[in-house]
C-alpha cells in the first residue's frame, strides 16, 4: 500500500517544502548571513589584513575566506532544521508531519538535505562575493566539497536533536548563543591554532568546529594545522553518532508523540 | 467485512491519571459515530491514540484491519484527522499546503484535481492562493478539513470540527460531512455541540474519565433514557400554592413555568387534573421530549 514510490515523493515533497520555506524568507536565511560574512571579511581584513600571514605565501584575507564559508555554511545547517522543528512544535503544525505515513528515516534525511543545501548555498554565495576581492585558489576540490557536505549534514542533524528537545524559542536561542556561536568562534576561524598558547591549542582539539574548517581549508591551501584525514574521520565519525542519536530519537517519537 | 475502527482495551496513562481507561470499541465502515463526553473524558487522547500522535499504555487500535503502531503507514493512509486547534504552515497558501499534505502520501500531481475539488466543495476556491496567516477562523477551519481529505482517505476524525464556527458555516460543514458519509466515508466527530451529534451520528459513544458511560444508537439511547417533561405556566401566587398542595409531585420553577418530571405520558393527565380540582389555572403548557443533551448531562453527572 505504502509503495516505494509513495515514500520517494514523500521524501522528495518534504524536501521540497523545507526548501521553499526557508527561500520565501530568503532575505532572513540566505541575505543576512551572507552580508554578516562580507562584514567580517571586510572587517578583519582591514584591521589585519597587511600585518599577518598565517600559511606561507597566503595573504590573510584569503586564508579567511575559507573559514568564514564554513561558519556560515555551518551555522546556517543548523538553523535550518532547527528553526523548522521548533516553529512546527511551537506553531502545532508539527501534527500535518506526525499525521502522514512518512517514517523517522524518510523525516530525517529531508530534513538533513534541506539543511546541508541551505548551508551550503550561503557559503557559495559568500565564495562567489569574495572572489570579487581575491583569487582563491582550490586545491583539493573534493575535500572542500566532502567537508562542506558532511560539516552541514553533522550541523543538520544537531539541529534535529535541537529542534526536537527544545520545547521553547528561549531554549533554542541558548543552543545557538552558549554552543554553537563559541564552537564556531573558537575554532580556528580567524586563526591558526598554532598561535595560541599550547594548553589552548589542546583545548582546541576537543573542539570537533575545528576540524570541519580546518579540513575545509585545507581543501583550498592545501595546508592546514592537523592531518585532514584526521580531521575527516573525525568529522564523519560526530556526522555518525548525531545521525544516530537523531534517528533514534524520531523513531521513538521522543518529545513529539506524546 | 473489515471493521473501520477496533480498539481493544485501549489504556492511556500520565503517571497517576488515566485518560482513557480500557476501552474496547469497533467502528464499522460507512458509520457516522459520535464520541461526546465533557472536557478531560478522554476523546481526544483516543483519537490521538489512533492517529499515531500519543501512544497507548495497553491495548490496541486498528484502523481499516492495520494496527496504528505496527503498520502505521498504511493505517495513516486510511485515516484523515481534523485536529482540534486551528494550526497552520505561516509559509504557504492554501494550495500549496493541500499539494504538499497530499505529497507526503505519496500523491503526485495527478491528485492535483482532486485537491482542487477539495477547495471548491468547502468553498475555498477564492482564498486558494491565500497565505494561510491570512484566512479567518472559518476558513482556516474549512482548510484543515480540506487538508485531511487530500489524500482521499476512508475513515475521516473531526475533532470538534464545528467549535468556535458560526451557525452559517456549521450547517454548510454538516451538510459537507453528511454528503461524505453518503458517499462511503466512515465519519468519527467528537463534538460538545449535542444537537450535532444528535442530527449527524448513526451511533453514540459517551465518555466520562476515560470511560465510556454509554454506547449504542441515537435512536436507542433517546429510546432508552426518554424523559418526558410537563412544563406549565401558572400565575406567581399559583406557585406558592401547589408549592404546599403538591408535596407528593415535585416540579422545578422557573420563572412562572413549572417543570414536571413524568414517568409516563398518563401523569400529565393527571397533573393537570390536580391542578384543576385545586382550581389553578393553567395559562400555557408544553409537553417537552427529552434530548441527547438530557441524557448526556444525566450519565456524566456525578451522580
Amino acid at each position: 500500500m505504502n509503495t516505494f514510490r509513495d515514500q520517494f515523493i514523500g521524501t522528495w515533497t518534504l524536501l521540497k517544502k523545507e526548501l521553499l520555506r526557508f527561500w520565501r524568507v530568503a532575505f532572513q536565511t540566505v541575505a543576512a548571513p551572507v552580508i554578516t560574512g562580507i562584514l567580517y571579511l571586510l572587517i578583519f581584513s582591514q584591521v589585519l589584513g597587511d600585518r599577518l600571514e598565517v600559511y606561507e605565501g597566503i595573504n590573510y584575507l584569503v586564508f579567511l575566506i575559507p573559514g568564514l564559508i564554513m561558519m556560515s555554511l555551518l551555522q546556517n545547517s543548523f538553523s535550518n532544521s532547527s528553526s523548522s522543528l521548533i516553529q512546527a512544535k511551537i506553531m502545532g503544525n508539527i501534527v500535518f508531519l506526525l499525521l502522514t505515513p512518512l517514517s523517522y528515516l524518510q523525516l530525517f534525511f529531508a530534513f538533513l538535505i534541506a539543511a546541508i543545501v541551505r548551508g551550503m548555498f550561503v557559503g557559495i554565495c559568500i565564495y562567489v562575493i569574495a572572489m570579487f576581492y581575491v583569487d582563491l585558489p582550490v586545491e583539493h576540490p573534493w575535500f572542500v566539497f566532502i567537508f562542506a557536505f558532511c560539516g552541514g549534514g553533522l550541523m543538520g542533524a544537531f539541529g534535529m536533536i535541537a529542534g526536537i528537545w527544545a520545547t521553547r524559542f528561549d531554549q533554542m536561542a541558548a543552543f545557538g548563543n552558549f554552543v554553537i556561536m563559541p564552537l564556531s568562534m573558537l575554532s580556528g576561524v580567524f586563526y591558526s591554532i598554532h598561535s595560541l598558547p599550547p594548553m589552548w591549542q589542546k583545548i582546541s582539539h576537543f573542539n570537533p568546529f575545528f576540524y570541519m574548517i580546518d579540513g575545509f581549508r585545507y581543501g583550498f591551501f592545501g595546508q592546514s594545522d592537523t592531518s585532514p584525514y584526521l580531521s575527516l574521520m573525525i568529522v564523519l565519525s560526530f556526522f555518525i553518532i548525531l545521525s544516530f542519536i537523531t534517528i533514534r530519537m524520531l523513531k521513538s517519537g521522543y518529545k513529539l508523540r506524546n | 467485512m473489515k471493521k473501520a475502527i477496533v480498539f481493544k482495551n485501549v489504556s492511556k496513562n500520565y503517571k497517576q491519571l488515566k485518560a482513557v481507561d480500557g476501552i474496547s470499541l469497533t467502528i464499522e465502515k460507512g458509520e457516522f459515530f459520535g464520541l461526546l463526553g465533557p472536557n478531560g473524558a478522554g476523546k481526544s487522547t483516543l483519537i490521538n491514540m489512533m492517529a499515531g500522535l500519543v501512544k497507548p499504555s495497553n491495548g490496541s487500535i486498528d484502523v481499516m484491519g492495520f494496527n496504528v503502531n505496527k503498520e502505521y503507514q498504511e493505517a495513516r493512509h486510511s485515516v484523515g484527522i481534523v485536529p482540534q486547534e486551528l494550526v497552520f504552515d505561516p509559509f504557504f497558501n492554501v494550495r500549496e499546503m493541500l499539494r504538499f499534505q497530499a505529497g507526503y502520501f505519496g500523491k503526485d500531481k495527478l491528485n492535483d484535481k482532486w485537491v482542487d475539488e477539495v477547495i471548491e466543495r468547502l468553498d475555498l476556491t477564492d482564498k486558494a492562493s491565500t497565505n494561510m496567516r491570512k484566512l479567518s477562523g472559518g476558513m482556516k477551519r474549512r482548510a484543515l478539513i480540506a487538508q485531511a481529505l487530500v489524500h482521499r482517505p476512508p475513515v475521516i476524525v473531526l475533532d470538534e470540527p464545528t467549535a468556535g464556527v458560526d451557525v452559517e458555516l456549521r450547517q454548510k460543514l454538516w451538510s459537507f460531512i453528511k454528503e461524505l458519509n453518503n458517499e462511503g466515508h466512515t465519519i468519527v466527530l467528537t463534538t460538545h455541540y449535542l444537537e450535532e451529534a444528535e442530527a449527524l451520528c448513526n451511533r453514540v459513544a459517551m465518555m466520562k474519565s476515560g470511560k465510556i458511560v454509554a454506547l449504542d444508537s441515537t435512536k436507542n439511547l433517546l429510546k432508552e433514557f426518554s424523559l418526558k417533561n410537563l412544563k406549565v405556566r401558572l400565575q406567581k401566587n399559583s406557585i406558592k400554592k401547589i408549592t404546599t398542595l403538591l408535596k407528593e409531585t415535585p416540579f422545578l420553577q422557573e420563572d412562572d413555568w413549572c417543570t414536571f418530571k413524568l414517568k409516563k405520558v398518563s401523569d400529565a393527565s393527571n397533573i393537570i387534573e390536580k391542578l384543576n380540582s385545586l382550581k389553578i389555572q393553567i395559562l400555557d403548557l408544553k409537553l417537552i421530549e427529552s434530548d441527547l443533551e438530557n441524557i448526556f448531562l444525566k450519565l456524566t453527572s456525578k451522580n
